[in-house]
């Protein structure tokens, strides 16, 4: 689309704003509250997917989706600002909160930056529809850190490629549709020279998926065993021993998730399950806002929110204009993730006793506890807050590299540690 | 500071610097240890040229902006003022001179006029010893008395307070708010100087005894100055922010090249991956405090609702963060972090002092709980 013809923001907002009144419920209380939590059976679980598929074909059909996807892929081509204006009138309503990560971004991002035409004809518009659920297939058993290190190998055999291998620790992949998985195609150069990206259907022979439990019950978490699965060289997005360059670009849209331009969010929503309004209906239902030191912490949540937005905003232009390196997407996500364990350990202080103990009359204060043990997804998933420092400081502020063993040398003599 | 800025707005940062580097170096600021003053008088003329009180004045009474947005200008200053811990009263002159502009230009024309060619100083008379300490209320009363206003009670820390021809003192009448200007020579007024811990900023404690001024030196109404005094004081958050903000980014320049230049067991400081990720916390608060002092000051300046809240967050992380990451600087550098002789004091000094004044972090925690609750109509 033209910029002629571009709608502008305000209009386009005022009838997103009428849209969405019309068509989606209100958020349903708590509804963003609470890191991964098991709440839901199977089945409960199964429907809710169902449904944010059909929300997600909605918002198509109304000509909200992947509003800054390309017209030529079922977006609407505008811009960023139209993205915001749309979340900012999506507060307090129901969104395909699945779908969003890893689907659009990186997953649908990757693919636009590196897909051919024939790939994102494919795939982009059945994202956009709410078909396609996808999934990143980076961590393995043997590390995620150290994303270029994958093991799972990928064998050329005439027009096609054999996956074997494990991934690990994907979230929802049971009931998912496509993995984009990287793997070693090369085990005789350095570790980043031997890698290419594929795409593949989840539920196919020779892909078993495990569903892990995680400390709090929930049994999203899961893992793939790949045994001679064939992908034609067609899905290969990326080229062949290439996949770093493709890694590369992911690794960002991952990091910038909090700001992505191809994610739908509402506004004000916590990303990592608690935010400020959290803690607010904490220190609410557990009758203690007359007390200044609950004040205090209440108080340090929405500092601490309204700082990351306004920290992720300074990156996302500075990223734009090229002030900054795309590894300043590294400190967003260091920040975002450290706010995030602090925002729920100021809940969980806030319940008091009831953080330890509740039933299930306690309201907002209700799995503060389980919350809190849950605490250290939002510094794990999605890259380490550790690596996310290793970045800023050595490709950000330029200090020394840390000493490794896997450079210059081929990847097939690389030490690996024992239990992998 | 804003990641981008107009060839204008550059140019103007850009002379400041230079001065402060020129007039400011940090062993100026050492040399006036013990000066009663912290500054001379020059140095503030000289800087006034520059435009440093001028930014909240209108056109039409002398003043002006660059960008047409006087306080995101006075940013850019006090972030330089903050790069080179700067001597000079730059929060009290600006708020106070943008005060006059607002309701009394045509009265204190020539206090105005003095104050924007920086012979003449005017001092921001708001913080009180606590619990009433002018964020959280206020016990200096001034009562109506016939064709005269009276001031009784005690501002303090007061900036610039020795130096000033006259004060901008806001008190309680009844249960509104009243700002008199009063000059500093009235009877009744006396002060005392503070200890400190910046070196070349100075604070008077100024009690008033029955201080009798005319009326017509009420700015605005009688009882009902509330919404300007806090007008001012988010202003006064605003550019004490910056100057935090600037001097943490110096501080972590600083650290850095000195953690290149360091060694220890044969290897530069900067290759210990312990260091290397406190640099890169350290590194995200700088960014996180440059983004959130910006979109505040912005706020504030367009008068926008979230602009209170905006400031108290800024002010709460900014207070917090600020000192954190200046004594991890201090850390970094070892012993010689903690001689006079070294220059990280300076700015640990600086966003020490600014943690303080203005309300600390956890009294703007504590706006913001009320900006909240006030939202969700919670009591
Ligand atoms: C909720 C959640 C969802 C996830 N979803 C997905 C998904 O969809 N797809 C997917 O592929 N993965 C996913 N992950 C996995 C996640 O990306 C990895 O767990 C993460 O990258 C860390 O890898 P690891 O678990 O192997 O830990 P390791 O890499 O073994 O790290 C262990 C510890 O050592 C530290 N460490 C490692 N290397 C260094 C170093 N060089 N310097 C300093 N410290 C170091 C790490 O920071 C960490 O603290 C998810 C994880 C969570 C918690």
């Amino acid at each position: 689309m033209s910029a002629e013809t571009q709608e502008d923001v305000e209009r386009f907002r005022r009838r997103a704003r009428s849209w969405i009144r019309a068509n989606l419920e209100p958020a349903a209380a708590g509804a963003s509250a609470g890191v991964l939590r098991n709440n839901s059976t199977d089945q409960e679980e199964l429907a809710e997917v169902a449904h944010e598929r059909e929300l997600q074909r909605r918002l198509f059909d109304a000509g909200f989706a992947g509003i800054c996807f390309p017209v030529a892929y079922g977006g609407r081509g505008l811009t960023p600002a139209h993205q915001l204006a749309f979340n900012e009138e999506l507060t307090g309503h129901e969104y395909p909160v699945r779908l969003q990560a890893p689907t659009f971004s990186p997953c649908a991002a990757v693919i636009l930056d590196f897909g051919t035409e024939e790939q994102k004809l494919r795939h982009l518009p059945a994202i956009l529809r709410g078909d396609e659920l996808w999934m990143q297939f980076l961590s393995e058993p043997g590390g995620g850190s150290d994303v270029a290190g994958a093991q799972t190998t990928a064998v050329r055999d005439g027009d096609e490629w054999v996956l074997n291998g494990s991934k690990v620790w994907t979230t929802g992949a049971w009931w998912s549709d496509w993995g984009l998985c990287l793997a070693r195609t090369n085990w005789d150069v350095p570790k980043h020279r031997g890698l290419s990206v594929f795409m593949l259907p989840i539920h196919q022979p020779g892909v078993d998926v495990h569903r892990i439990e995680m400390l709090n019950g929930t049994k999203e978490f899961c893992q793939e065993f790949l045994t001679d699965v064939r992908v034609p060289d067609a899905d290969r997005i990326g080229e062949v021993d290439d996949g770093w360059t493709v890694g590369i670009r992911w690794m960002f849209h991952e990091r910038m998730l909090h700001n992505s331009p191809y994610v739908t969010v509402p506004a004000g929503d916590a990303h990592a399950g608690i935010g400020a309004s959290s803690v607010l209906r904490v220190a609410r239902d557990s009758g203690t806002l007359d007390d200044p030191w609950v004040q205090e912490m209440v108080g340090e949540a929405r500092m601490l929110q309204l700082t990351t937005e306004a920290l992720q905003q300074r990156l996302t232009e500075g990223m734009r204009s090229g002030a900054m390196s795309d590894q300043s997407a590294a400190i967003g996500r260091l920040f975002s993730g450290v706010v995030s364990t602090r925002t729920n350990t100021l809940a969980f202080e806030i319940a008091g006793a009831g953080g330890g103990a509740w039933t299930d009359d306690d309201a907002a204060l209700a799995d503060c506890g389980s919350d809190f043990l849950m605490r250290q997804v939002s510094t794990i998933g999605g890259g380490t807050t550790e690596m996310a420092r290793n970045v800023i400081s050595e490709r950000v502020l330029g200090m020394p590299r840390e000493r490794t063993l896997d450079r210059n040398v081929p990847f097939r003599d690389v030490p690996r540690g024992g239990k992998s | 500071m804003q990641l981008h800025l107009t060839p204008d707005a550059e140019f103007f940062r850009d002379t400041t610097a230079k001065f402060l580097s020129e007039h400011a170096a940090p062993a100026e600021i050492r040399r006036r240890r013990d000066d009663p003053a912290g500054f001379d008088t020059r140095y503030w003329e000289l800087g006034a040229q520059l435009g440093w009180t001028s930014l909240l004045v209108d056109e039409e009474h002398g003043g002006g902006s660059l960008s047409g947005d006087g306080l995101a200008d006075l940013t850019l200053v006090a972030d330089e003022f903050g790069r080179h811990a700067a001597p000079g009263p730059l929060v009290p002159t600006s708020v106070v001179a943008g005060a006059l502009s607002e309701f009394s230009a045509d009265r204190q024309g020539e206090l105005l006029a003095g104050m924007l060619a920086g012979t003449s100083i005017a001092s921001w008379c708001h913080l009180e010893p606590r619990p009433n300490d002018g964020l959280d209320g206020l016990a200096l009363e001034i009562r109506v008395d016939g064709p005269d206003v009276v001031l009784n009670g005690v501002k303090r820390p007061v900036e610039s307070g020795a130096r000033a021809s006259h004060l901008l003192v806001s008190g309680r009448t009844g249960g509104g708010l009243t700002q008199v200007l009063v000059p500093a020579g009235t009877g009744g007024i006396s002060m005392r100087p503070m200890h400190t811990v910046d070196l070349t900023r100075r604070f008077s404690e100024v009690a008033f005894r029955d201080v009798r001024v005319p009326a017509d030196a009420v700015l605005g109404e009688v009882g009902g100055a509330g919404a300007q005094v806090e007008r001012q004081l988010l202003q006064a958050v605003v550019v004490a922010n910056a100057e935090t903000v600037g001097a943490m980014q110096h501080a972590l320049d600083m650290t850095l090249a000195w953690a290149f230049d360091r060694y220890s067991f044969g290897r530069p400081l900067a290759s210990y991956q312990e260091l290397k990720h406190r640099f890169s916390d350290m590194k995200s608060w700088v960014e996180a405090g440059h983004a959130i002092s910006d979109l505040a000051a912005q706020a504030v300046s367009a008068g926008s609702p979230e602009g209170a809240e905006l400031a108290s967050a800024a002010k709460a992380f900014l207070g917090q963060y600020g000192p954190e990451l200046l004594q991890d600087c201090v850390q970094m550098h070892g012993g010689i972090g903690l001689t006079f002789d070294h220059d990280i004091h300076l700015f640990l000094r600086r966003v020490a002092l600014n943690r303080s004044l203005h309300g600390t972090p956890s009294q703007h925690r504590r706006r913001i709980a009320s900006i909240m609750c006030g939202r969700i109509g919670a009591p």
